[in-house]
């Protein structure tokens, strides 16, 4: 196992930890703030992608597609919390679970009337195909680079709005005691509305960095949302520093279980169970981690602070 | 959904409309996938089932034609559901269709119980093919393992030494795999099977790839899956240095949204299929260029069985003159596979399966620019599945 390997992997990982990262930095937020559980934080990931990969082909702009795009998120999540959701704060987890989940059914059944059945695919904008050499001679993709580097910008904003603003302020207030934050005047309402606007809108990012790489299609949030909710469990639910930390950690377990895995089982297995358990196992390697993390600290790595 | 299902039915009834309704109409049950971003490839088969029918005048053994679709949702469980639906309720005389493995082994039952005559148009799992065949079941694509053990002699003959193998870790998948390396004569130099369908992002497996450096990648990924991963394969700069080699990955429905995308890549690579749009026999031309008036594509493979699978049925009816509850002159005449077959001229095997050829196609521009496949070589001639040797019948 060479160390440029190692290395390309590392970034692999961490590209995928990113994208992890703005899914579960808004499923966090509304989970840990609004105690609200929505399983359809996936189809602002999906309408993210398609919504930007329409206004791409309009526009024939890539920048302008996600410019056009990120606001067209940001209203839609604003509109389902204003006419769906507002209603289920006050009701028990499986309630909100199941209208979620209706919601799910409601948006990938949507795309597939307004969007061809089988998605849309966009080019690759060419200043960004390619690669580049990295270092240790690692060629890498531009457009990968992009992805992490668009993704931790998006985390030192956050990162900046969380800790030194009032609406920080109130987020954070909020998933400490919302109760509270509501009887010292705080208009709740407004403030879980900007909140769940803001979480569709980075689950929509996500969707939109990673639609030149996979295309839009019908039900691509749910393959991802599971994940999303895994690394909000690692993390502590309410923590957006957790949140990173654990996408992080998810992203570079799952890439390096599924490059390495196979390597480590074949010294010490036979060849025929090697391969039958490799694929197993590397797929199952993060909810290994979720389950031990919930055994010895089952508030997650990260919580926030409860008063 | 169930509109669609109506629209597809009303669209056949319409054409139906023959004078005088003095016979019963005849009634195919025809299970594909109309819902969720698979349903792209039931809709080919829809259209070719419905051009077919167009084209026999919607008679078969001289009574009328009437097709109803149902639509198993990707979902083994569905698709079981719906064919009870057919068989029962809607009463059908012969059930066809069947993209998925899956969704077949889990129908099939159903089907053979009533003691009514069901036909694969897609789907060929090693069990059906071999210790669990049954008279009332034939298949009319071919047997999974085929189409890659064929491949695995074209890599052969094409002088690789060292292949690198991706596939999606699914009973289909492992299939493909197994028959590629059934023949295959080098080194498997890597082989990644990965989550399906949840794992749409290959950049561990490219890295991998790039450090291993083989002659040649092989890969089975059917549906929206081959698109993404010829995209990124090459985004990540491999198209092009490493020659790829596929298995029902690129056809005629992800062939125009590649063209679209500019994803030069994918032109020039290989693959193997039993066959291809631009073969020149009347059946298939006719096919090819009705299918391509009507509804603007190339006909996928899917497409081309389905086509096919309506005139094995016809042949059956005309021969036991409309007759179809005639189950053993069905049979009987199903076995001699009498019919104008697109990929040309195919005999039954004992097992139910087709003995036919396989094919090498090329990813080429056509005449007017169009990305398509097309013929460069026979691999096999009348090759018989391998496990036909299983079935005891």
């Amino acid at each position: 196992m060479d160390f440029a390997l190692l290395a390309e992997q590392t970034l692999n990982g961490v590209q995928l930890g990113i994208l992890l990262f703005l899914l579960a930095a808004g499923l966090t937020l509304v989970f840990g703030i609004m105690d609200f559980v929505n399983l359809a934080h996936g189809s602002f990931y999906m309408l993210g992608a398609f919504l930007f990969a329409t206004f791409y082909t309009w526009t024939d702009s890539f920048v302008l597609g996600i410019v056009l795009g990120l606001p067209a998120t940001l209203l839609v999540g604003i509109f389902t919390e204003v006419t769906c959701l507002r209603t289920l704060y006050t009701r028990d987890h499986l309630d909100q679970v199941l209208a979620t989940f209706g919601l799910i059914l409601f948006f990938n059944q949507l795309v597939q009337v307004i969007w061809p059945l089988d998605g849309i695919a966009v080019p690759m904008p060419a200043y960004l195909d390619g690669a580049v050499n990295v270092g240790l001679g690692i060629e890498y993709p531009i457009y990968r680079i992009m992805i992490i580097a668009s993704g931790l910008a998006v985390a030192a904003t956050l990162y900046f709005v969380v800790v030194r603003t009032r609406l920080g302020m109130l987020i954070r207030a909020g998933a400490s005691n919302r109760t509270m934050v509501g009887a010292l005047g705080v208009d709740i309402k407004l403030l879980f509305s900007c909140v769940f606007g803001l979480g569709a809108a980075l689950a929509g990012l996500a969707g939109m960095l990673i639609t030149p790489v996979i295309s839009a299609t019908s039900g691509m949030g749910e393959q991802i949302l599971i994940l999303a909710f895994v690394v909000i469990v690692i993390g502590g639910i309410g923590s957006i520093r957790g949140a990173f930390i654990a996408a992080i950690i998810a992203g570079l377990i799952d890439t390096l279980g599924r490059s390495f895995l196979d390597v480590i089982l074949l010294a010490v297995l036979p060849v025929n169970a090697a391969e039958a358990a490799g694929p197993a196992l590397s797929s199952m390697l993060i909810y290994i981690l979720m389950a031990a993390v919930l055994f010895f600290r089952p508030q997650g790595l990260f919580p926030p602070q409860r008063r | 959904m169930r509109l669609k299902q109506f629209a597809g039915v009303a669209s056949v009834l319409a054409l139906a409309t023959a004078p005088a309704l003095a016979a019963e109409p005849i009634k195919i049950g025809f299970v594909t996938t109309l819902t969720t971003p698979a349903a792209v490839i039931g809709k080919d088969q829809q259209n070719a089932v419905n051009l077919a029918i167009e084209h026999m005048g919607a008679k078969m053994g001289g009574r009328d034609v009437k097709v109803i679709f149902g639509d198993d949702e990707f979902n083994p469980q569905k698709g079981k559901q719906k064919t009870e639906k057919l068989v029962k309720r809607d009463k059908v005389d012969i059930v066809a269709g069947y993209i998925w493995s899956h969704v077949l082994m889990a129908s099939a039952k159903t089907v053979l119980d009533s003691g009514k005559i069901l036909i694969s148009a897609n789907a060929g799992p090693s069990a059906l093919a071999g210790k669990r065949c049954n008279k009332n079941f034939f298949n009319i694509s071919w047997q999974n393992d085929q189409t890659t053990m064929a491949m695995g002699e074209v890599l052969n003959k094409r002088g690789i030494k060292t292949l690198y193998i991706i596939a999606p870790n699914y009973a289909a998948g492992k299939n493909m795999v197994s028959g590629v390396e059934r023949t295959f004569k080098g080194k498997v130099v890597g082989k990644d099977m990965t989550k399906w369908p949840t794992q749409i992002d290959w950049a561990a497996e490219f890295t991998k790839v790039k450090s291993v450096n083989p002659d040649a990648v092989f890969i089975f990924y059917p549906g929206k899956h081959g698109g993404a991963f010829i995209k990124q394969y090459q985004q990540a700069g491999l198209a092009g240095r490493v020659p790829l080699y596929s298995a029902y990955t690129i056809d005629s429905i992800a062939l125009p949204k590649l063209q679209k995308a500019g994803l030069k890549g994918v032109l020039g690579t290989y693959m193997t299929q039993q066959w291809a749009p631009d073969m020149k026999n009347a059946q298939n031309q006719k096919f090819v260029a009705d299918f391509r008036a009507k509804y603007g594509t190339y006909p996928s493979f899917y497409a081309s069985q389905a086509y096919d699978s309506m005139f094995f049925i016809k042949s059956a009816v005309d021969a036991v003159g409309g007759k179809i509850s005639n189950t053993d002159g069905m049979r009987a005449a199903l076995e001699k596979a009498d019919f104008p077959s697109v990929r040309g001229a195919l005999s039954m095997g004992k097992n139910h399966f087709p003995v036919q050829n396989f094919y090498l196609r090329k990813v080429e521009k056509d005449a007017d620019g169009n990305w398509t496949t097309r013929v460069k070589d026979v691999v096999y001639t009348n090759h018989v599945d391998p496990y036909a040797k299983d079935c005891k019948m």
